[in-house]
């Protein structure tokens, strides 16, 4: 009766007193822990919840916060050793908005370690498993908050997309991830991995959901000086408009069709078989779409122009887990011991990897050549994008190349079409553009997502794509409907 | 000899409402931890948010320096650990200071040094550390604190020129109200780079830098006694070290730590404050609000109204007084006796009642009418000052006083002299001591007398005319 319901049915059953929102509530939770060793979404499940008052949609509809999210007395470890045991005093403003809206939440979910690594793997509470296939990664970093709703625990959780944390997993999940302009949505309170990346995104089943949150959550916050003016209009009342002419293009070289002729990875193949199918379908609905042709080199220096800048960033905006205010307090006699102590047993390798590449990008000898070199092809791949949404209004490309990988996947494929089919979605980072994934098609029984990426500040027109193509998919609403339990 | 060559950084916090970076309180508490908000404690995901007037107050001083603004403000990262940082960084201003390449004129002795200024940039304060034997505390109420820096070049030449400088430096924030700069609150503080050169050489010596000295005077000491050091070693052949020190209390200085290797700060654009160009009619608004600071003040003062160096000194020192005094030759007052009231009777009440100008109950407007009565010689200079007096004693206007006790001055000659005439036959031996002995005292004696009797009211200047007169008379008539 409620498992894998959207948020409109939610509202249906609530507002005709088929059920109260105490009652949404524990089944949700009842899922939660249902599902939790099986798949590991949470890091803190709640037992009890606070309903306030309100005539928002959103009132009594229960949702999970990605794990990284400040929440006052409830404990936010960002899934890392050094903050195990941290309890916040303040809310982020996207947690406040959402609590002021009534929504309820059910639980903080599990991330890569302080959101930094797209698997879903080096949380220090264990692994993220996928809903479709239990062997296979979801993805990362906000790997609980896709799982969660993957697994029809909650319709929407929020997440955090710094290269494509949100958008990247939920193409592996068969779910909606919608990264607004940066900016639309205040950051006050998100623990910061790459603040000029940074963004809040949103994991829902459908468009139209995805969008209803982003109006509840968008608007300038005076806590958070990069967001835009608020403007006076609903994502959800533009969904319907007519696309009729709008144009999309894909880049040849992320996902052209006979740049991969020649390849022989069969699950690759039927990716871009089946984007081009739907590519097909679109036309027929109205769609104009073209390739276009954008210079190798250019797409080449993506992924490491991206670890450049994150990295850097990140070893900066994590310079205060030092066990000094707060976190596990590290033994020593001096204070550079003590620092160093908490560091070293408060982060995983992974991290502490990213912190001295971070660390050597910024030093003074590096930083023209790698960190300064970097932020100048994040600006001339913006300034090509901005180029091209002159004359079209959205960029379309598969989320991956491949379904969800499995755990022993070992294989480093790091060819340089490979980087950029899997990490070409850091492009909507760079720019801050409103992005979005949304499944299209089943490849062996995993879902495979496909990404829309606009202008900046034409979030309504992205999501009114968005919803026009998933028309065209009939994937609308799915989860996997895996566990042997009705609620 | 050497040439002795000093560059200071000096720290001031500013005056607002809130910190730089956050909405907590900017005040001075003795309760630690008692002015602080998630941001100053640099909790995971919080954000900055720039206080403007903390911008204006910088961009203003800078101004004041004689400094180039830049074209928009931003702000950069400077990463390192302490324990008195909580974020692990610093949000300060490498990339575009708030103002560059300016100086400050200042009046050593009696003449005048230009201090070149470097830079003035916009950062926040940190936490202040209490040692204790066995731990350390923090106290997170100044982390956070707007603070500007300004770093001179190295262009200062003892610690008299240091002195004068920080003196000066301090009244422009003064007089500009952008700090209370008290640096017994630590709000002024002062890191010196001191190096002593060969006379007539041109390469610059190892530097020596002394770090946070509070008290001006200590800052002197602190150069007198590194020079003193430094030639000593040099004349002995040896080497400077390159390192920091500190300036105890025995006015010596000691080491801190060598300097092997300049810390690295990984600098970079604080992504999370989005750039603000500087409109020109921003800063043109911003720069017709900037006072006329102290050393013009004081040059207007002996150039153009011709008071005496000391006078004017005392003047144009206080921005409120040297306004008070500017509002009085406003009306047209008499300077010389504007300049007389204001630095006795003013400045001593001012001392006496332990108040500020502006809390005075005279107003530069009703000085200004007590003056015009004595310029006209409608009542003595002091009798003028006695009614000041009793004018804030009794908070009325010394005007009223004037009309209201009947104390207008006897100018009528005729009135004067019967009066004098009693006075000296009541006196006869003084008269006679005029007479016989040509004692010309005894006019002051007379003075006084017709004053006393006269309650004070009489013409003192026409008074001495009519009793030298009289006396004169009385000699002739005598002989």
């Amino acid at each position: 009766m409620y498992r894998g319901k959207n948020i409109t049915k939610i509202r249906e059953l609530l507002d005709k007193k088929v059920i109260t929102k105490e009652e949404v509530f524990e089944k949700a939770t009842s899922l939660a822990h249902y599902f939790q060793d099986e798949y590991n979404s949470f890091v803190t499940i709640l037992d009890k919840v606070k309903i306030k008052d309100s005539d928002s949609l959103l009132s009594g509809i229960p949702y999970a916060l990605k794990d990284n999210f400040s929440t006052r007395g409830i404990l936010t470890t960002a899934s890392s050793n050094i903050l195990k045991d941290y309890v916040p005093v303040y809310d982020a403003t996207v947690y406040k908005k959402l609590k002021k809206a009534g929504a309820t939440l059910v639980g903080k979910t599990v991330l890569d370690e302080l959101a930094m690594g797209g698997t879903g793997t080096t949380a220090h509470t264990g692994v993220v498993r996928n809903p479709w296939d239990k062997e296979r990664m979801i993805g990362g970093s906000s790997a609980g908050s896709a799982a969660c709703v993957a697994l029809g625990i909650v319709p929407f959780a929020i997440g955090s997309d710094t290269g494509d944390s949100v958008r990247k997993p939920a193409g592996f999940g068969g779910i909606v991830g919608f990264k607004p302009t940066y900016g639309r949505i205040s950051r006050y309170g998100l623990f910061a991995f790459a603040s000029s990346l940074d963004h809040v995104a949103i994991c829902s089943r459908n468009v139209r959901d995805a969008a209803l949150v982003t109006d509840i959550l968008k608007g300038q916050d005076p806590l958070d000086m990069v967001t835009l003016k608020s403007e006076n209009v609903k994502y959800v009342d533009t969904l319907n408009d007519d696309i009729k002419g709008k144009k999309l293009f894909y880049i040849k070289e992320v996902c052209g069709k006979d740049f991969y002729k020649d390849t022989n990875d069969l699950v690759l193949k039927k990716v871009i078989t089946t984007f081009h199918d739907m590519l097909d379908k679109c036309r027929d609905k109205g769609f104009i779409i073209e390739e276009v042709s954008i210079d190798m080199d250019l797409l080449t220096a993506l992924y490491p122009a991206y670890m450049c800048i994150s990295c850097a960033e990140a070893t900066s905006n994590n310079a205060n887990l030092t066990g000094i205010q707060f976190g596990p307090r590290g033994v020593g006699n001096t204070i550079e011991e003590i620092i160093f102590n908490a560091r070293t047993e408060g982060f995983s390798e992974l991290i502490k990897r990213r912190f001295v590449l971070g660390s050597y990008i910024l030093q003074k000898e590096n930083q023209e050549k790698l960190y300064l070199n970097a932020c100048r092809v994040r600006r001339l791949i913006v300034d090509k994008i901005t180029e091209l949404f002159e004359e079209y209004d959205g960029m379309i490309a598969p989320c991956s190349g491949g379904v969800a990988p499995t755990f022993d996947s070992r294989s480093e494929k790091l060819s340089a079409r490979y980087l950029i089919l899997e990490n070409h979605m850091v492009m909507g980072n760079f720019g801050g553009f409103p992005s979005i994934t949304i499944p299209y098609t089943m490849i062996d029984k995993l879902p495979v997502g496909l990404n829309i990426t606009g202008r900046v500040k034409d979030d309504a027109l992205i999501l009114n794509i968005a919803q026009k193509i998933e028309e065209l998919t009939g994937l609308k609403d799915i989860y996997a409907k895996v566990g042997e339990i009705d609620v | 000899m050497y040439k002795v060559v000093i560059g200071l950084e000096v720290h001031c916090e500013l005056k607002t409402k809130s910190k730089n970076f956050s909405s907590a309180p900017n005040t001075f508490s003795t309760f630690p931890n008692s002015n602080v908000a998630a941001v100053d404690l640099g909790l995971p995901g919080i954000l900055p948010v720039v206080n403007k007037e903390a911008c204006r107050k910088a961009l203003l001083t800078a101004m004041a320096l004689n400094c180039q603004n830049p074209d928009e403000v931003i702000f950069d990262r400077k990463n390192y650990f302490y324990p008195d940082l909580p974020k692990g960084y610093q949000i300060t201003q490498v990339t575009k200071p708030m103002g560059v390449n300016g100086y400050l004129d200042v009046l050593v002795g009696d003449k005048i040094k230009r201090v070149k200024i470097h830079q003035l940039h916009l950062e926040e304060d940190t936490a202040s550390l209490e040692h204790h034997p066995k731990y350390s505390l923090i106290d997170y109420n100044r982390s956070g604190i707007p603070l500007i820096e300004i770093v001179t070049e190295p262009c200062i030449e003892s610690g008299e020129e240091a002195v004068a400088f920080l003196e000066d430096l301090r009244d422009v924030f003064l007089f500009l109200g952008v700090s209370e700069a008290k640096s017994n609150y630590g709000q002024m503080r002062c890191d010196v780079n001191i190096s002593l050169m060969e006379e007539g050489s041109t390469k610059l010596g190892t530097k020596v830098e002394m770090k946070n000295i509070n008290a001006f005077n200590n800052v002197k000491v602190a150069i007198e006694y590194e020079i003193k050091r430094q030639s000593a070693l040099l004349d002995k052949g040896e080497k400077i070290i390159q390192e920091t020190r500190r300036i105890a209390e025995d006015g010596k200085t000691y080491s801190m730590r060598e300097k092997v290797d300049a810390i690295d700060y990984k600098y970079f654009i604080e992504p999370n404050i989005p750039s603000t160009p500087l409109r020109h009619e921003y800063l043109e608004e911003l720069r017709s609000s900037l006072p006329e600071l102290k050393l013009d003040r004081y040059l207007k003062y002996i150039n153009k109204y011709n008071i005496g160096k000391s006078d004017a000194k005392v003047l144009a020192k206080v921005r409120s007084i040297s306004d008070y005094f500017e509002e009085v030759l406003s009306y047209g007052s008499d300077v010389s006796l504007a300049v007389n009231f204001v630095t006795t009777s003013i400045l001593s009440t001012l001392n006496k009642l332990e108040i500020s100008v502006d809390e005075l109950f005279i107003s530069p407007k009703m000085l200004s009418e007590v003056i015009e009565y004595v310029y006209q010689g409608k009542i003595s200079l002091d009798h003028g000052k006695k009614i000041l007096y009793k004018a804030i004693e009794e908070k009325i206007d010394p005007i009223e006083l004037i009309k209201k006790e009947n104390l207008k001055q006897i100018n009528d000659e005729d009135e004067l002299l019967e009066l004098i005439k009693k006075v000296m036959d009541d006196n006869l031996e003084q008269v006679r001591q005029y007479i016989e002995e040509d004692n010309k005292h005894v006019i002051n004696f007379f003075i006084g007398q017709t004053m006393k009797v006269s309650n004070r009211q009489a013409n003192p200047n026409k008074s001495l005319e009519l009793i030298k007169c009289e006396l004169e008379r009385r000699k002739t008539d005598g002989k």
